[in-house]
C-alpha cells in the first residue's frame, strides 16, 4: 500500500544541475564502453587465429585499452555518476560548493584519462591495466592514472560532504539507506586506492622519470593488489545498491530489512581490503602463513553475500505471493519479467551464482595453482564484472538516464533492452564458458594467439578460442544495442517524467540500530584488520628486499 | 537486531559450510604441507648467470635430499633456459626458477605447477612427476611483445 507521503517521495527529482554532473560521468562511461568493447572484439578475433591486426597495432596495446577503459574508466565513471544522482535524490540537492567540487573531480579524472589514453595509443604504455613493474610505461601514463584516482577522491569528497550535512541536519536518525551505501563504497574506495596512489606516486612516477634507477617489484605488486581486490567490490557494491534499494521498488515490493542491508555493506567494507594476497598466492617473497591468513579474510565475504542473496529472494517471494503466486515456486512467475529495469539486473544476479562459486575456487589457496593466470580467471571476471555488474548498470541506466534527461523509456526500447540482455547472456555463456574450460586445460590469459611451437596441448585449445571469438562477437552486438538504447534515452526518447525508484523498508522490519552507522567503530575495525593482515608481511618485503629492478620496455 | 528464522537457518548452514571448507583447506596446507609455491631466497637479478645454481640451468640428480631431481631454470624475455626438461616418471622434482629481467610466469600446462617468477626472488616448488607425457611450459604473466612465444617442454619419461 502506498501512502500519500510515499507517493510524494516518489516524485522527488534529482535537481537539474546535479543531473548535468551525473550525466557528464555517464557520457564518458558509455564512450569507454564503445571503444573498450571494440578492442575486446578485436582481441577475441585475433586469438581465434583467423585474424591479424592491421596497421601494426599491437595485441597488447588493444588489450591495455580494453582493460583500462572497461575495468577502470567505464566502471569508475558510471559508479560516480550513479552515486552523485543517488546522493542528490536521497540526501538532497548538492550545494553549489559541493557540486563545484564534483565538477573539479570530474575534470581531473578526465584529464588523467585523456593523458593515459594518448600514451597507450602512441604505444608508449602497453603495460595492461595492472601496469606491473618492471615493465616501464611512459611517465605521463602513470601521471594520468594517478589523476584518475585523485579525481575520484575529489568527487567522492563532494558526496561525503553531502552525507555529513544530512547527518548534521537530522541528528540521531539513520541516514537514507542509499546514501549510507554510497558512503560505505566511497570509504572503501578512499582507503584502498591509497595503496595504488602510493605505488604510482612514490614508486612508478619517480622511476619512470629517471629520478630513481630501480623499483621494488614485490612491494609495487603488493600495493597494487591491496587496491586491486577492493576495486572489484567498488564495482560490485553499486550493483548491490540497485538490488537492495531500487529493485524492491520496481517490483512493487519492500526492502526486506534496512538493518541487515547496512550490516552487509559494513561487512563488505571490513572484508574487501585486507585480502590482496589471494591475487599473489603463487608469488615468491610472501610467507605462506600470511597468504593463508588473507585467504581466510577473503572468504569472510561469503557472509554478506549470503545475507544479500537471502534478502533479494525474500523481497521477490513476498512480492510474488502478494500478487497471488501459489505453491513453492508460483511466486517466481508473478515477478514483472516484462520490465527491463527488473529483468536485466536479475540476469546479472543469476550470473553471480556461478561467478561467486568461481571466485571461491580462485581464492582457495592451493587450488589457485591450477587456475592462476589461466584464461579461467578472465572467464571468471567476465561473469562478475562483465555480466553481474554491467547488466545491473545497464538495467539502472534504463531509468537513471531518462530520469536525468527528462525523458521516458518507450515500450520498444524496454523490449529491446530485454533482448539486449538475452543476447548478452548467450554471448557470455559461450565466451566465458569456453574461457573457463580451456583455462582448466592450461591456456593462459593475456596472451596473443600462439601455437606454442606446435605443442599438442596448445592445439587442443584452438577450438575453444574460436568459441571465445563467437561469444565475443555476439557480445559486441550486445554493446551496439545498449549504446543504441542509451543514445535514444539521451537525445531522442519522448519527453516525460521517469521515476528514480527508491524502495521503502517493509513495515515488518525492525528499527535500524544506530550502531550500524557508527563510523568510529567500523573504521577502527577496518583499519585494525588491514594493519593485522599487512603490517608484518610488508615490513618483511621491505626489510628483506632484493636489489631493485631497472625499467624495461619490451613491447 | 531482529533476524528472520529462515535467515538464521540459512546463515548457520552457510557459515558452518564456510568453517568446514576453511578447515579442509587449512588442514591440507599445514598438516600435509600443501602450500602454493613460494620462496624466500633472494638474488641479484642482474647477476643471475654468475650465481649458483643458476650458473648451470638444467636437470640435476641430487642425493641426500627429500627430492630426486632439481630443475634449475632461468627465464628471460622471451625464453626459458633450458628449452627442454626431461625427468623420469615417478621421481620427486624440485623446480627452482628465477628471472633475469621482468616478471614472468612458469606454468606447466595440465598440471598444478604454476608460479610467478619475480626479479630478485627465487621461486620453488616440489612435486612428483606422476603422469607420463609431454607438458607444455609457458609464460602466463605478460612480459612484452614475445610473451606468447615463450615456451619450454617438460617430458616425463618411463
Amino acid at each position: 500500500m502506498t501512502t500519500i507521503k510515499e507517493k510524494a517521495k516518489d516524485l522527488i527529482k534529482v535537481d537539474r544541475r546535479d543531473s548535468k554532473l551525473a550525466l557528464a560521468h555517464i557520457y564518458v562511461a558509455f564512450i569507454a564502453l564503445f571503444i573498450g568493447g571494440l578492442c575486446g572484439l578485436l582481441q577475441v578475433l585475433v586469438r581465434s587465429g583467423k585474424f591479424t591486426l592491421p596497421w601494426g597495432i599491437g595485441y597488447y596495446q588493444i588489450l591495455t585499452i580494453h582493460g583500462v577503459l572497461l575495468g577502470l574508466i567505464l566502471t569508475t565513471y558510471f559508479i560516480l555518476g550513479f552515486q552523485i544522482a543517488a546522493m542528490s535524490r536521497t540526501s538532497g540537492t548538492f550545494t553549489n560548493k559541493q557540486r563545484l567540487i564534483g565538477w573539479i573531480g570530474f575534470w581531473v579524472m578526465t584529464a588523467g584519462t585523456v593523458a593515459a589514453s594518448i600514451m597507450v595509443l602512441l604505444n608508449e604504455a602497453s603495460v595492461l591495466y595492472t601496469f606491473y613493474a618492471p615493465l616501464q610505461a611512459h611517465w605521463i601514463f602513470y601521471v594520468g592514472m594517478a589523476l584518475v584516482v585523485v579525481g575520484s577522491w575529489i568527487t567522492g569528497i563532494a558526496q561525503i560532504m553531502k552525507y555529513v550535512e544530512w547527518r548534521k541536519v537530522n541528528p540521531g536518525q539513520p541516514s537514507p539507506l542509499l546514501s549510507f551505501m554510497v558512503i560505505v563504497n566511497m570509504a572503501m574506495w578512499l582507503i584502498c586506492s591509497l595503496g595504488v596512489a602510493v605505488e604510482v606516486v612514490f614508486q612508478l612516477i619517480p622511476w619512470s622519470l629517471g629520478w630513481v634507477d630501480k623499483v621494488d617489484v614485490l612491494l609495487s605488486r603488493t600495493l597494487f593488489w591491496y587496491f586491486g581486490h577492493p576495486l572489484v567490490y567498488f564495482w560490485l557494491l553499486p550493483a548491490y545498491m540497485v538490488w537492495y534499494v531500487i529493485i524492491p521498488k520496481i517490483i512493487g515490493g519492500k526492502i526486506f530489512s534496512d538493518a541487515l542491508a547496512r550490516l552487509s555493506f559494513m561487512l563488505f567494507l571490513l572484508f574487501s581490503i585486507p585480502v590482496g594476497f589471494h591475487h599473489q598466492l603463487t608469488e615468491p617473497g610472501i610467507d605462506s602463513f600470511w597468504k593463508f591468513l588473507q585467504v581466510i579474510l577473503t572468504m569472510m565475504v561469503v557472509i554478506p553475500s549470503l545475507l544479500t542473496a537471502f534478502s533479494m529472494f525474500a523481497s521477490f517471494e513476498l512480492r510474488g505471493r502478494q500478487l497471488g503466486g501459489k505453491g513453492l515456486y508460483g511466486w517466481f512467475k508473478k515477478l514483472p519479467w516484462k520490465d527491463a529495469r527488473f529483468t536485466v539486473p536479475f540476469i546479472g544476479m543469476a550470473a553471480f551464482i556461478p561467478a561467486g562459486a568461481g571466485g571461491i575456487i580462485n581464492a582457495s589457496y592451493q587450488m589457485n595453482q591450477l587456475i592462476h593466470n589461466t584464461i579461467w580467471v578472465t572467464g571468471h571476471f567476465h561473469l562478475t564484472l562483465a555480466t553481474t555488474v554491467v547488466l545491473t548498470f545497464f538495467g539502472a541506466a534504463y531509468w537513471l538516464i531518462p530520469h536525468l534527461t527528462g525523458r521516458v523509456l518507450t515500450k520498444q526500447m524496454n523490449k529491446l533492452a530485454i533482448i539486449q540482455a538475452i543476447i548478452w547472456s548467450v554471448g557470455m555463456t559461450i565466451m566465458s564458458g569456453a574461457m573457463h574450460i580451456v583455462g582448466l586445460m592450461g591456456a593462459p590469459r593475456r596472451s596473443d594467439f600462439s601455437t606454442y611451437g606446435g605443442a599438442q596441448q596448445a592445439t587442443e585449445w584452438i577450438p575453444y578460442q574460436v568459441a571465445q571469438a563467437v561469444g565475443g562477437t555476439i557480445l559486441f552486438v550486445g554493446i551496439i544495442l545498449v549504446l543504441y538504447i542509451v543514445a535514444n534515452l539521451l537525445w531522442f526518447a519522448p519527453k516525460g517524467e521517469t521515476e528514480f525508484p527508491i524502495g521503502e523498508v517493509s513495515e515488518h522490519a525492525e528499527k535500524t540500530p544506530m550502531w550500524l552507522e557508527n563510523w568510529k567503530i567500523w573504521l577502527t575495525i577496518c583499519i585494525a584488520l588491514i594493519l593485522f593482515a599487512y603490517t608484518v608481511p610488508i615490513i618483511d618485503i621491505i626489510q628483506n628486499a632484493p636489489p631493485g629492478s631497472k625499467g624495461y620496455k619490451l613491447w | 537486531m531482529h533476524i528472520h528464522k529462515y535467515e538464521k537457518w540459512w546463515l548457520t548452514f552457510g557459515i558452518s559450510s564456510l568453517v568446514l571448507f576453511l578447515f579442509i583447506v587449512g588442514f591440507s596446507a599445514f598438516h600435509y604441507g600443501s602450500h602454493p609455491p613460494t620462496g624466500k631466497v633472494y638474488i641479484d637479478p642482474e647477476r643471475v648467470d654468475e650465481i649458483a645454481p643458476f650458473n648451470k640451468p638444467g636437470v640435476h640428480k641430487v642425493a641426500g635430499e627429500e627430492w630426486d631431481y632439481e630443475v634449475v631454470l632461468v627465464a628471460s624475455a622471451f625464453f626459458y633456459n633450458p628449452p627442454e626438461i626431461e625427468v623420469p616418471l615417478g621421481s620427486k622434482v624440485k623446480f627452482i626458477a628465477t628471472t633475469k629481467d621482468v616478471v614472468h610466469g612458469f606454468q606447466v600446462a595440465g598440471t598444478n605447477i604454476n608460479m610467478i617468477l619475480e626479479p630478485g626472488y627465487v621461486s620453488e616448488y616440489i612435486t612428483t612427476a606422476d603422469k607420463p607425457g609431454e607438458f607444455l611450459i609457458l609464460c602466463n604473466e605478460y612480459c612484452g611483445i614475445g610473451h606468447s612465444t615463450m615456451t619450454s617442454m617438460l617430458k616425463v619419461v618411463e
